[in-house]
């Protein structure tokens, strides 16, 4: 059994959506548990690919029985095992969280919905455990086009944004596919480990330079990497909350990914950091990235567009990280994806609680919320301490080893950027903190907001957002194991110990 | 030097946590409450139980989980740690009883939220007195920031709000802008962040690089408030005055010092500063702040404020012993810790209590007002005595010290500092005791007689003075810590 946990991470959700597209026309009421059960397997296949990963070095897995490089191999190694495990979990705690919220919003279309979300996970997972580099490609459009349909879903302008996305995603996937072409023409191969082999000898071959330059626009495209951010924050902020708590966690961290695996397995790190001759730009990119998501943030008038832009500049974190060219940078890139895409969900499951109940996500509508739903302001208010990098929060852990690594690299303009980056997230989440604590002010001090009744959302939102919670310290204080037994294996030997 | 392994220091730490949910459900006011007195008890117990095997010499360690490479959540028991948790535990039951009487007295709202922080802020306070790293002691004091937040606002008016943002802005801007690199800085030179004897910096750096370190260290720990970084102090003074009094006279400023003494001892070393000629940098800025602090005192009229002041001045007393590098400097500033918290929380509680009685905020106002509270204005002459440093109180032993310590480094601009901040403290103080026993009250106020605050409020004001004054004739066990803790820096 547990050997066919790659095929099985792919093939179940696939199945499972199509299954729901049926069920959607004739039963509504079990899209759902058939969403969570496939769902589960994943989590559970995901878990059990982590832990066997720990043990045994990595798994290779073929499809059909086809050798690589012709057949398509699945290859799981540590980052992808981590990866697989936050995709699978995040994906099943939202589904299940935001139950509630899609059964309002979208009575008649849960069966087309939960088929979109479904598809999307497969997609997400099928990324991260294809050791193909066109295979990835396939498996990219299939996330990006149901990316697009549920973002579509969402209110009055989610249409137009959706669209801006699909142009925006659209050119990305092109570059990328333009750029595996180039690696074709030149390797013969799409297989990730048989490229890799294959290189070294082509190190100096200007079509391999090019392949990786293409290749990356189109991942720094796909990942919203200032300047190429401008698809995001309308997407994301007028995509249905339960979407926005689904891709906002996971599709910009899983291109995080797909650029780790360009770097690090496709183009090797020998390639990557010393013939491609781009880390520091990169690394300069990537504090603009920082700053600019920061200040734009600043501007933000509302909670989803504010946290829209929050993700811009986190993405500039782990780029940053990963092209500092060091451990510490690296494990701090890797170590943030688990724990961004965790504090992400936090927050934005919050937020989707607070839509539930008073039906907006703008800063005034906030007014006594500490009162109102004081679990989900707890929630959100963990999901702050970790943006902002409180310890024992996880947050804290990660930027920890980015700003180590900077310091070991000397890049101290990143350093600089992440702390500046901090200090604006401590007074962008004080801000709704202020105005759901004080607002609306009473006559005499503190009544004000006593007037409010408490009215908590439905304990199905309110326990997973507190069980992501408490996962935030949980990752935070079991940093120093993530990092040894997971992250540690990953990082190779050639950025130094 | 032995060294015992006892989980006892994390329990100390998470007795107050526990109590929260514990806090949250009580149906009752006075359950909540025996709840806050049983874990204030338990905690101080926990310390106290500690308190023998420290005084012979040993150490206790517990170590939580390795975060990262070098730098563990860990806890270590020394003699100064051991004197912070002293102080701040003893206080907290102390304080308790006082926010009882404080609270009700006048209806506040939202006292459990208000119970809950206090313990919160109570568990990161010790955790930053018994944290056996850089990392840890990170993590506890970034937790204070946060758990005393809701209690300087707990008004949850515009001014609460505005001082808020003030605090916040300060202390958390200085963590992070400042301590936060700092603490990586040293992590990547010296790849570790446990706490030395002579610090783990030496000859990691150059000359520059510790100067550069030793000013974020003592700038990021803005809750010292040393200058120009005490702007939050007299903002934050909008809290209840319970809190004003325990975190802002004790908890939260020492935390500030104490931490400063830690780095200054075990990150920097005190051989390297001296080599380097550093420690005149921190003598300049505390004294700096010691004068520039009471002259602004001067010149309050509200009495918390002018309190505030006053803290800000007497807390660089405990960088500038430290900053003096001479052994008796060094005793001076760490047994200021102690003696300062009580001379101070017992000043905070009559300031309280007048208020309470009175509704009154002003000095202008409390013209006579010892004939209405003479116990309280009592108190109030006493605990001034002692920060003063007058005789036969507490504060009196810690400025000798000090005084010691600045003839012993050969620092005479320092001593003429002290001698001119006692002057100014007495100047400020004196004025309002005088007035309130010897002045008639305004010409239309009754003579209403003997008007105390509620027994919960006198109580403990008055136990806090009477501490004060007998601490300058028992001043073991602090002195014997602050002593070993000296001793143990220097190697003599």
């Amino acid at each position: 059994m547990s050997q066919h946990f790659p095929a099985l991470l792919v093939t179940v959700p696939l199945l499972s959506a199509l299954l729901i597209s049926i069920v959607g026309w004739l039963y509504k009421r079990l899209c759902f548990p058939i969403a969570v059960a496939a769902l589960s397997v994943t989590a559970y296949s995901s878990v059990g690919l982590l832990l066997s990963v720990m043990h045994e070095k990595e798994i290779l897995y073929r499809l059909g029985g086809w050798e690589p490089p012709w057949g398509i191999a699945y290859r799981v190694d540590h980052l992808s095992a981590l990866v697989l495990v936050v995709v699978s979990v995040v994906g099943l705690l939202n589904l299940i969280a935001t139950q509630k919220s899609i059964q309002e919003e979208f009575p008649e279309k849960t069966g087309a919905f939960y088929t979109l979300y479904v598809l999307l996970i497969t997609g997400l997972l099928g990324i991260v455990v294809t050791g193909d580099v066109f295979n990835l490609y396939v498996l990219l459009e299939i996330t990006a086009l149901t990316g697009y349909g549920l973002i579509a879903m969402g209110e009055e302008h989610a249409p137009l944004a959706s669209l801006n996305y699909v142009y925006m995603g659209t050119i990305g996937a092109c570059f990328y596919l333009l750029g595996i072409g180039y690696l074709y023409i030149s390797t013969g191969s799409l297989n990730m480990a048989d490229i890799a082999s294959i290189l070294p000898g082509l190190y100096d071959s200007r079509v391999v330079l090019a392949a990786f330059i293409i290749c990356m626009v189109g991942v720094c495209l796909k990942m919203a990497f200032f300047p190429l951010h401008t698809w995001l924050p309308n997407a994301y902020t007028y995509a249905p909350s339960a979407v926005s708590s689904l891709v906002a966690p996971l599709m910009t961290k899983v291109m995080i990914y797909v650029m780790l695996r360009l770097m690090l397995t496709v183009f090797t790190p020998v390639f990557t950091f010393s013939r491609v001759g781009l880390s520091d730009s990169m690394v300069w990119l990537a504090v603009i990235a920082i700053a600019m998501g920061a200040v734009l943030a600043l501007a933000a008038r509302d909670m989803k567009r504010m946290l829209t832009y929050v993700i811009v500049a986190e993405v500039g974190y782990m780029v940053g990280g990963a092209w500092l060219g060091n451990r510490a940078g690296m494990t701090g890139a890797i170590l943030h994806i688990a724990n961004d895409a965790l504090m992400t969900l936090c927050v934005f499951l919050a937020v989707g609680n607070i839509v539930y109940k008073v039906k907006g996500y703008a800063f005034k509508d906030l007014q006594g919320m500490f009162r109102k739903m004081p679990y989900t302001m707890s929630g959100l208010v963990a999901g702050a301490l970790s943006m902002v990098g409180v310890p024992p929060t996880c947050g804290f852990f990660s930027k920890w080893y980015l700003i180590s690594g900077g310091v070991q690299a000397g890049q101290y303009g990143f350093v600089a950027a992440l702390i500046f980056s901090s200090l604006i997230n401590v007074i962008l989440f004080f801000r709704i903190i202020e105005i759901g604590y004080y607002e609306p002010f009473g006559a005499d001090h503190g009544q004000g907001s006593s007037r409010v009744r408490t009215a908590e959302a439905p304990l199905t939102m309110v326990i997973p957002l507190l069980i992501v919670a408490g996962g935030l310290v949980m990752m935070g204080v079991y940093t120093g194991d993530i990092v040894a037994h997971v992250i540690a294996p990953v990082v190779p030997p050639a950025l130094g110990n | 030097m032995d060294t015992i392994v006892s989980i006892r220091p994390l329990v100390a730490v998470l007795v107050s946590i526990c109590a929260v949910p514990l806090l949250i459900l009580s149906k009752r006011s006075n359950i909540r409450e025996t709840w806050t007195f049983a874990a204030a008890v338990a905690k101080f117990l926990i310390v106290l139980s500690m308190l023998p095997a420290i005084l012979n010499g040993s150490q206790i360690v517990y170590t939580l989980a390795e975060v990262v490479p070098g730098a563990a959540i860990k806890f270590r028991v020394d003699p100064l740690g051991m004197l912070f948790a002293l102080v701040a535990s003893s206080l907290w039951i102390i304080t308790s009883a006082y926010s009882i009487g404080y609270m009700r007295g006048l209806q506040e709202h939202s006292q459990t939220r208000y119970f809950c922080f206090f313990a919160l802020a109570l568990s990161a306070t010790i955790g930053v007195a018994f944290s056996a790293n850089l990392l840890t002691l990170y993590l506890f004091y970034e937790m204070l920031s946060l758990a005393t937040y809701p209690l300087v606002t707990h008004h949850q008016d515009e001014e609460a709000r505005a001082s808020g943002r003030k605090y916040l802005t300060y202390i958390l801007g200085t963590s992070i802008g400042l301590l936060l690199p700092a603490m990586l800085i040293s992590y990547n030179l010296a790849g570790t962040l446990e706490f030395a004897r002579q610090g783990f910096l030496a000859g990691t750096c150059s000359k520059g690089l510790v100067a550069m370190l030793l000013v974020f260290f003592i700038f990021g720990f803005a809750k010292a408030a040393v200058m120009p970084f005490h702007g939050w102090l007299p903002a934050a003074m909008v809290a209840p005055t319970p809190v004003s009094a325990l975190l802002h006279a004790v908890a939260v400023v020492k935390v500030g010092v104490f931490s400063i003494v830690r780095v200054l001892t075990g990150v920097l070393g005190t051989d390297l500063l001296s080599s380097l000629d550093l420690g005149l940098v921190i003598c300049i800025a505390a004294s700096f702040t010691i004068i520039v602090a009471s002259l602004i005192a001067l010149s309050q009229d509200n009495l918390k404020r002018l309190l505030a002041f006053s803290t800000i001045g007497q807390l660089s007393y405990i960088v500038l012993g430290v900053g003096l590098l001479s052994p008796k400097g060094m005793t001076g500033g760490i047994l200021h810790m102690a003696m300062h918290a009580f001379g101070k929380i017992t000043l905070f509680f009559c300031a309280g209590a007048i208020f309470v009685a009175t509704g009154k905020r002003n000095i202008s106002e409390m013209v006579g007002i010892g004939k209405r509270m003479p116990l309280t204005m009592a108190a109030f002459f006493i605990a001034s005595l002692s920060i003063i440093g007058l005789p036969p109180t507490g504060g009196f032993l810690s400025k000798w010290y000090l005084v010691l310590g600045s003839l012993e480094a050969h620092q005479t601009v320092i001593l003429v500092v002290l001698l001119t901040s006692s002057l100014l403290n007495a100047a400020y103080f004196m004025p309002i005791v005088y007035r309130a026993f010897f002045n008639p009250p305004d010409g239309n106020a009754q003579d209403t007689g003997i008007q105390e605050a509620p027994l919960f409020c006198v109580v403990p004001l008055t136990v806090t003075a009477l501490i004060s004054i007998l601490l300058f004739f028992y001043p073991q066990p602090f002195f014997r810590l602050a002593q070993m803790t000296v001793r143990a820096i220097t190697g003599g």
